[in-house]
């Protein structure tokens, strides 16, 4: 996976969170305050501008101009956090001109890191980090295990799609969603879904490129 | 639901002109969407840096000038600003004394503004930052993001303002910021939801009858919903949980704020219940405010601030402002 193929991945994502623009904004304004797909719209949308006007050799290069450019972009808490996701992940790449699948996993256990130190959320509090942390340690298992690419990524976004959809029966103790209380509960979490989203980006464009 | 917008993608910039033109004595940077005061930073002075999303006109912009803040971030309607904005913000006001960050406490907030303080300190500017957590609607802070920064904004603002503005330096300024947050509570109440424009529909759902006991100001929920009772007992459920989390005893200074869309004969009706509420009891209300100062849009409803005044709070509250949003004694 060299820079083109994660050029190619932040534009499956800028494409796929405008498309679903209005549902993730949906999910936003049942328990939190409606602007989480107009930002990350808005965000990856920038990131797009930025990439075609900057040279990134590097995979690296690209994930680190992504991160920055939804810290500078975005606001609210999905900027930053979904910033030093990618910030983090590219610090963990270094400057390899070719991301093998254990580097990949890597990356994707340091842009969690980065998530929970920054976020302070753990595991089962109805944020991003239910789809994040599964993800990453389904595919980092799966690779480990020898897995094919194809098989990586599906356990990928198979764990991404099931930690999503397990947030619906969570009660939110983080962000904004967590004033609902109880009535948090019944609910996907935005953040966790767009984190599934993302994942699925990731796979879709390797799966193209593979095919 | 109709707007008076031109773009939900220019409002923020539009109205951020729009002040610029309205009010002199400010400078409006539309790239970086800050407000400082015209003039630049004062030299030896600390400077104040709030911001927050924008739609809570006047916070925070309109509370920029003489005794008050020296600038404003605007984000995105409902959507913190970022880390760029307070950095920029926070180079245009040193005045070599250090800058004082003013954080209501939500979490995208938190994280920008903390991001930003680390890039401050990067360029060698000493920045305290003190998070504002008034909302007494959030009960179990250690099930939640903690409580929220709402109306004791605008005290803290007020108050660390003047004490800035009389040369104090900035540990002194940050502690009094500190001191008028833990004296403060806040409740909110609101009877209609509001419209992100660029979202086009309303957060949320209330029924005809129906209010939201205990509202944020960016239409996040309460404690409850509540069938729509009198303005008698709306505001005393408001100040029963402010009496619940602190005594409503001695000198106090009450805001009663408007939501953006309660007109203000309701808005003084409340006034009166709450006058009624306190004469009974221990305390004096020696100062208030009636009227729009942290605003959610075009939500009707109203919140209730109370901060327990000591003799240097009176007097730093008294001190001279002006802000297109407050202004007396000058």
């Amino acid at each position: 996976m060299d820079a083109g193929f994660f050029r190619a991945w932040i534009a499956e994502i800028a494409a796929v969170v405008e498309a679903q623009r209005d549902h993730l904004t949906q999910l936003d304004s049942a328990i939190g305050d409606a602007d989480h797909g107009i930002n990350l719209a808005r965000g990856f949308g920038a990131v797009q501008g930025a990439l075609a006007d900057a040279d990134t050799p590097t995979p690296a290069s690209v994930l680190l101009l992504t991160g920055s450019t939804l810290i500078s972009k975005v606001g609210g808490a999905s900027g930053p956090l979904y910033g030093t996701a990618f910030r983090r992940a590219s610090k963990a790449l270094g400057d390899t001109p070719e991301v093998d699948l254990p580097a990949l996993a890597a990356a994707l256990e340091a842009a969690l890191a980065g998530v929970q130190k920054l976020g302070a959320a753990r595991e089962g509090e109805k944020t991003m980090v239910d789809a994040l942390a599964p993800a990453a340690t389904a595919f980092s298992k799966a690779v480990a295990e020898g897995a094919s690419s194809g098989d990586a990524l599906s356990a990928l976004t198979d764990a991404a799609d099931a930690g999503a959809q397990a947030t619906i029966s969570m009660q939110a103790l983080k962000g904004r969603a967590s004033y609902l209380g109880p009535r948090s509960v019944g609910h996907e979490d935005p953040g966790a879904a767009s984190t599934a989203l993302i994942l699925h980006a990731l796979r879709d464009v390797a799966t193209a490129q593979a095919g | 639901m109709k707007k008076l917008i031109n773009s939900p993608d220019t409002l923020v910039t539009d109205a951020l002109a729009g002040m610029a033109a309205a009010h002199p004595s400010l400078a409006v940077d539309l790239e970086n969407r800050i407000i400082t005061r015209s003039g630049g930073p004062s030299e030896g002075k600390v400077g104040l840096v709030s911001g927050g999303g924008s739609g809570h006109e006047p916070l925070h912009g309109g509370f920029v000038g003489y005794g008050m803040l020296d600038a404003a971030c605007a984000g995105e309607v409902f959507t913190s600003p970022v880390p760029d904005q307070m950095l920029a913000a926070t180079k245009a006001v040193n005045g070599g004394a250090g800058v004082l960050h003013l954080v209501k406490n939500y979490t995208g907030d938190v994280l920008n503004f903390q991001m930003a303080a680390e890039l401050a300190e990067d360029e060698d500017i000493e920045v305290v930052s003190v998070v504002i957590n008034d909302d007494v609607a959030v009960q179990d802070s250690l099930y939640t993001a903690g409580r929220r920064g709402t109306g004791a904004t605008v005290f803290v603002e007020k108050i660390a303002g003047a004490l800035a503005e009389r040369g104090a330096a900035l540990a002194e300024v940050a502690a009094v910021a500190a001191e008028v947050n833990e004296r403060s509570r806040s409740f909110g109440v609101a009877l209609t939801s509001c419209t992100v424009p660029a979202a086009g529909k309303p957060t949320f759902e209330l029924a005809e009858q129906e209010i939201e006991l205990g509202i944020g100001i960016h239409g996040e929920p309460g404690r409850t919903r509540a069938p729509l009772t009198t303005a008698h007992e709306i505001t005393a459920t408001a100040l029963d949980a402010i009496g619940a989390d602190m005594p409503l005893t001695g000198d106090l200074l009450v805001m009663v704020n408007g939501m953006g869309g309660t007109p203000l004969i309701e808005l003084y009706g409340i006034y009166n219940e709450v006058s009624r509420y306190l004469s009974g009891r221990d305390a004096r209300i020696t100062s208030n405010l009636v009227g729009n100062y942290i605003t959610s849009l075009e939500m009707q409803g109203f919140s209730v601030t109370v901060c327990r005044l000591t003799d240097t709070l009176t007097d730093l509250w008294d001190a001279p402002v002006d802000t297109p949003g407050l202004r007396w004694g000058r």
